[in-house]
């Protein structure tokens, strides 16, 4: 403090320092150019680790093969130099592109997406406790993907009833936060566990009230947060609208910014505040309500990452958006690495999630509070 | 022309009207207090006149032209808002508070370019809190966070600056600092209309103060005609022995504006 206190007194000074010589203005330079390395230095980490991790897990499984196999599988499969035989490329095949890759990627993808609407609605909340989850859209997206499996046929509308689910959750838990007009922490917190617990209790009510023959096991083994049945046709659509979704949200990342400062002063920095925020909101809801069409509700990802994330690349969210979707990703290949290998026999991946995630959080909370208060 | 031309203006929060048939012109240039009571009207009237809020009845004119037909963006080319002092942000980088000003001057979804990067430190060269660049936000004293908020507002290339209590929870030696700020700003051609608790401080900066009580403008002029123990006096509701002159209050302001000549 005394340092600062110092250095404030002697800036009345400085206009005369100005007429220093150009050896002065060279190692400025080189500190600035140091400062930028510095800084990018958790970005490029980031964005190296996720391939990495990618092509680490490929290898991993009942049946193992090398980082270096799977390296050299795709050099002959992309550019032809071929390496493996005939027969062992069918059987590298078959495992890799066939039963692993379509499940690592869905898992990136969903991770990304966890992550990114995490960030996002903590910045556009202004709250540091707030996840897809917490808001209640993971349940409100669950109950509209079983009302989905249950009266609808198409792929299509089953995604749009997932969405309007979220989005109803989201809805609730700001309205609740919002009728007592106290704008704390706290408030938004328990509105999204009230919307969160009505969503899951009419869930119940859906799942009661399903055939339970044809309907039921459908519901509950979706649900119930498993990447085992994923598929490549389905990852594929999903991860379009997710895309998008993203990109959105990478695009306004300079909003969140200034609209995290408040409302009046991003509205005063020239802002359309309502609508960034409806976007935000809007995409935010999508992408995470979609991930519950791949693999169920998927609980703590999208609070921990954001937090994680902030610790490596600071607060800024030109920085925060990319990294927390990569990040996130690798969390999740990772997660699902353990929840297939860990035990003779798979755990759904919301259930490690949730026991990685808590005592995580726990670390996280104590040192999110330098940032925050 | 004027800068602002207020007529007649009326606001109300649900039944209650806060400013009340208020009329004002404010000409380009110098600085304008605003002083009040608590509840007097002058946050909600500074609101007014960022177009933050609408009003009920009544109209504002920036430069001849309605502020509701002004685009939010090119609105904030001209005016900006330095707000209270507040800690509720993230911990971003000093740097990036101050580079929040360049929003309205970016392309909607570009980024930040060089000429930015080098406006921003200028803006804070000028505040004379370079040193404070790399720092956390939320890290830094209220005085210098304040001092950052003015730096955005000058990052932000406005020639208005309206600013609500900016001297507010500010130590002695930072409330000097930062009025000191405003009179060079002042002084270099900015305009400044802000509101205070501290008839010192309009003293010390404004060429004209503006008493606000219930919504209503009770006084205008210069600060040597407002500042009288009289008014001063009928604006908080107490009795002018209290502000008598060889009062503390009174030497003080004398002692400020002897500073001031």
């Amino acid at each position: 403090m005394s340092d600062r206190a110092l250095a404030v007194g002697e800036d009345t000074a400085q206009p005369t320092a100005t007429s220093e010589n150009a050896q002065a203005d060279q190692a400025t330079w080189t500190r600035r150019w140091f400062r930028t390395l510095a800084a990018s230095l958790p970005m490029v980490a980031c964005a190296v680790a996720l391939p990495v991790v990618m092509i680490v897990s490929l290898g991993l499984g009942r049946y193992p093969i090398t980082a270096r196999e799977v390296f050299l599988f795709f050099v002959q499969k992309l550019f032809g130099v071929v390496h493996f035989t005939g027969d062992r490329m069918v059987l590298l095949n078959g495992i890799l592109m066939e039963v692993r890759l379509p499940r690592i990627l869905a898992a990136a993808l969903i991770g990304a997406a966890l992550s990114a609407s995490g960030t996002a609605f903590q910045a556009i909340f202004v709250n540091p406790l707030v996840s897809p989850g917490l808001l209640g859209v993971l349940a409100g997206a669950s109950l509209g993907a079983a009302l989905g499996i249950v009266y609808l046929k198409t792929w299509f509308a089953v995604q749009i009833a997932t969405f309007i689910g979220g989005l109803l959750a989201v809805g609730i838990a700001v309205g609740l936060a919002g009728v007592y007009r106290v704008k704390s922490t706290i408030m938004l917190v328990l509105g999204g566990i009230i919307s969160g617990a009505l969503f899951s209790s009419l869930l119940s009510l859906v799942k009661y009230l399903a055939d339970p023959y044809n309907q039921l096991p459908t519901i509950v083994n979706w649900l119930m947060g498993s990447l085992t049945l994923s598929d490549r046709g389905q990852v594929l659509k999903v991860s379009i609208p997710i895309f998008i979704g993203l990109a959105l949200l990478l695009l306004y990342s300079r909003h969140l910014n200034v609209l995290s400062m408040g409302e009046e002063e991003a509205r005063a920095l020239g802002i359309n505040v309502q609508r960034v925020r409806l976007v935000v909101i809007l995409c935010a809801t999508v992408v995470s309500a979609l991930t519950v069409v791949i693999a169920g509700a998927i609980g703590w990802v999208g609070l921990i990452i954001p937090h994680l994330t902030r610790m490596i690349a600071g607060p800024d969210n030109r920085k925060l958006m990319p990294a927390t979707i990569l990040v996130g990703a690798s969390y999740l290949v990772i997660v699902d690495d353990i929840s297939r290998l860990a035990f003779s026999f798979e755990i759904p991946i919301g259930i490690v999630t949730a026991l990685v995630g808590i005592p995580c959080f726990a670390l996280v909370l104590r040192n999110a509070r330098k940032g925050w208060s | 022309m004027a800068l602002f031309e207020v007529q007649s203006l009326s606001f109300r929060y649900r039944r209650k009207y806060v400013i009340e048939d208020l009329s004002l012109t404010i000409e380009e240039g110098g600085v304008v207090a605003l002083l009040g009571p608590n509840g007097s009207g002058k946050t909600t009237f500074l609101k007014l006149l960022l177009g933050l809020l609408k009003p009920a009845r009544g109209a504002i004119r920036l430069q001849g032209r309605s502020l509701g037909d002004i685009p939010r963006r090119e609105l904030a080319r001209q005016m900006a808002y330095v707000p209270q002092v507040h800690r509720e942000a993230f911990g971003y980088r000093v740097f990036d508070v101050v580079l929040m000003g360049r929003m309205p001057h970016s392309p909607l979804f570009g980024r930040y370019g060089e000429q930015d990067f080098r406006i921003v430190h200028e803006a804070l060269e000028k505040m004379g809190i370079s040193h404070l660049a790399e720092l956390a936000y939320t890290e830094i004293s209220g005085g210098e966070r304040q001092l950052v908020l003015v730096a955005r507002a000058l990052a932000q290339q406005a020639r208005i600056f309206v600013m609500d209590e900016p001297t507010n929870g500010l130590d002695y030696g930072n409330q000097v600092r930062l009025l000191e700020r405003i009179n060079g700003l002042a002084a270099a051609g900015y305009s400044f209309v802000f509101s205070t608790h501290h008839p010192d401080h309009a003293a010390a900066v404004a060429r004209r103060v503006v008493m606000m009580r219930e919504g209503k403008v009770i006084c205008d002029g210069s600060p040597g005609e407002s500042l009288t123990p009289r008014m001063l006096g009928l604006l908080y509701g107490l009795p002018s022995s209290m502000l008598s002159a060889g009062h503390e209050l009174g030497a003080g302001l004398a002692a400020l504006r002897g500073a001031q000549a």
